[in-house]
């Protein structure tokens, strides 16, 4: 099935605004989180999850209506989904298109697995992670923890 | 602005040339009144014996002076005040910080928020730089560094003194043997780490293993809370006791280090052998931590 069709059938164009596209299936509840997109958000917000692709069988799509997100808000997903793409829409057009890269410092949107680490206290810091190569994991640059895996259920 | 927070921090040129330095120190080759006017704040949360006076010995053998706080029920952080606050506070009151907490990352912390240099004594489980530069000066002393065999006995698990030490020999090309009780191994991404920096390590059960292969026996305190009751720890800590009899087939110049202090882990009988060093160790952080103090505020 074509996956635009599909996505039509599921989801209305946004006039201005950020579709986030190709992420992996079943993550999209996850790239709102490590956005940082939570209830407060008074945008609308479309998702769609597990839609039928052909390069990725499944996949999901996020569209954030008048929201730009920024290069650094969009890498993040990298983390959980490094296939996904960004569209930037103006007045019903793309007019921006970029994958995502993987990032080399995360910073407020991911909690240390050590209780034992300072940045889990109420000190006026943010979380900070440096990514190891290749995204095999994020380090602590407070306690040196390492993530390798479950990141998702690290995110804040 | 230069702080000293984790040894890994440091490369190696970086730790000889501080060694070199405390060298010349214990020769006496130093500036008396190097620091004359200068005050230390000395801001220990956790207990302390033997890092907190020497680093108050080394401030005082260069002229300066200190100022500190014991405990954190001593200071505002009682009623609520953050470390970030503390620290910026107590920027203003001296020229360089020592600081001792127990949350891991809290001296990466001060860092952040100080503005005058701050040296990390101790983050919970975490890093322990100064501990580690006299470890490494104290095998010095003996021998070249580079290439020995390092066994480390004890907690490895939670033994910062282990960790931060480790990290330090993978830059000399160390062997490194491990000893500990179950569950108390060298965390596994600490050794994975180690491993992909080239360093050989070798996990032993049992010390007369290793006792005969190694150059420096490296014992830590096995912590008595670590076990669910008295017993347990006391079959372990007794496996793990060196003594004169297990140290009859070691190497001649073979050193016993420990960083002290110590509970069951070593016979008092051994403190008269040429092989105990802890001793010795623990009077080798005055000049190592002179070092450290000139390296910051000069």
């Amino acid at each position: 099935m074509d996956s635009n069709e599909s996505e039509g059938l599921l989801i209305r164009r946004i006039k201005n605004g950020t579709v986030i596209d190709h992420i992996d299936g079943g993550e999209a509840l996850n790239v709102i989180k490590i956005l940082g997109i939570v209830g407060t958000t008074t945008e609308t917000l479309s998702i769609a999850t597990n839609v039928p692709s052909q390069n990725m069988v499944k996949k999901d799509i996020v569209k954030i209506s008048n929201r730009e997100l920024s290069k650094e808000e969009v890498d993040r997903i990298a983390l959980i989904s490094p296939r996904a793409t960004i569209n930037i829409i103006r007045n019903y057009k793309v007019c921006e298109k970029q994958g995502v890269e993987i990032p080399t410092l995360i910073a407020g949107s991911v909690r240390c697995p050590n209780p034992g680490c300072i940045s889990r206290t109420n000190e006026p810091i943010k979380s900070r992670f440096e990514v190891l190569p290749d995204g095999k994991g994020l380090r602590c640059l407070y306690c040196d923890s390492v993530i390798t895996k479950d990141l998702t259920s690290f995110i804040i | 602005m230069h702080h000293i927070i984790s040894i890994g921090d440091f490369d190696r040129s970086a730790i000889d040339r501080l060694l070199d330095h405390a060298k010349q120190i214990e020769m006496m080759k130093y500036n008396k009144n190097a620091l004359d006017g200068k005050i230390l704040a000395v801001l220990f949360f956790e207990p302390s014996t033997r890092t907190r006076m020497s680093f108050e010995s080394a401030m005082a053998r260069l002229g300066g002076t200190s100022i500190s706080v014991s405990s954190v029920e001593a200071c505002s952080m009682a009623k609520g005040e953050t470390l970030a606050d503390t620290i910026r506070v107590v920027s203003g009151y001296a020229d360089a910080i020592v600081i001792r907490h127990p949350k891991e990352g809290a001296a990466r912390l001060a860092a952040e928020f100080a503005k005058v240099p701050v040296i990390n004594a101790g983050d919970g489980a975490g890093q322990h730089p100064s501990q580690t530069l006299l470890d490494l000066y104290t095998i010095r002393q003996s021998m070249k560094i580079d290439g020995i065999d390092v066994a480390l006995v004890g907690d490895l698990r939670y033994g910062r003194t282990a960790h931060s030490l480790a990290s330090a020999l993978s830059l000399y090309g160390v062997r490194l043997h491990t000893i500990s009780p179950p569950g108390l191994e060298l965390p596994p991404s600490l050794a994975a780490n180690l491993s992909e920096k080239g360093m050989e390590i070798i996990n032993h059960t049992d010390i007369e293993e290793v006792i005969r292969e190694v150059d420096v026996l490296y014992v830590t305190r096995i912590q008595r809370e670590r076990f669910p009751d008295s017993t347990s720890y006391f079959n372990v800590a007794s496996s793990y006791r060196i003594t004169p009899e297990l140290l009859l087939g070691a190497r001649k110049h073979m050193i016993v280090l420990h960083p002290l202090p110590r509970v069951d882990e070593i016979d008092p009988r051994l403190d008269d052998s040429p092989h105990a060093r802890y001793f010795e160790q623990s009077k080798n952080g005055v000049p190592v931590r002179m070092a450290m103090l000139l390296d910051v505020m000069r």
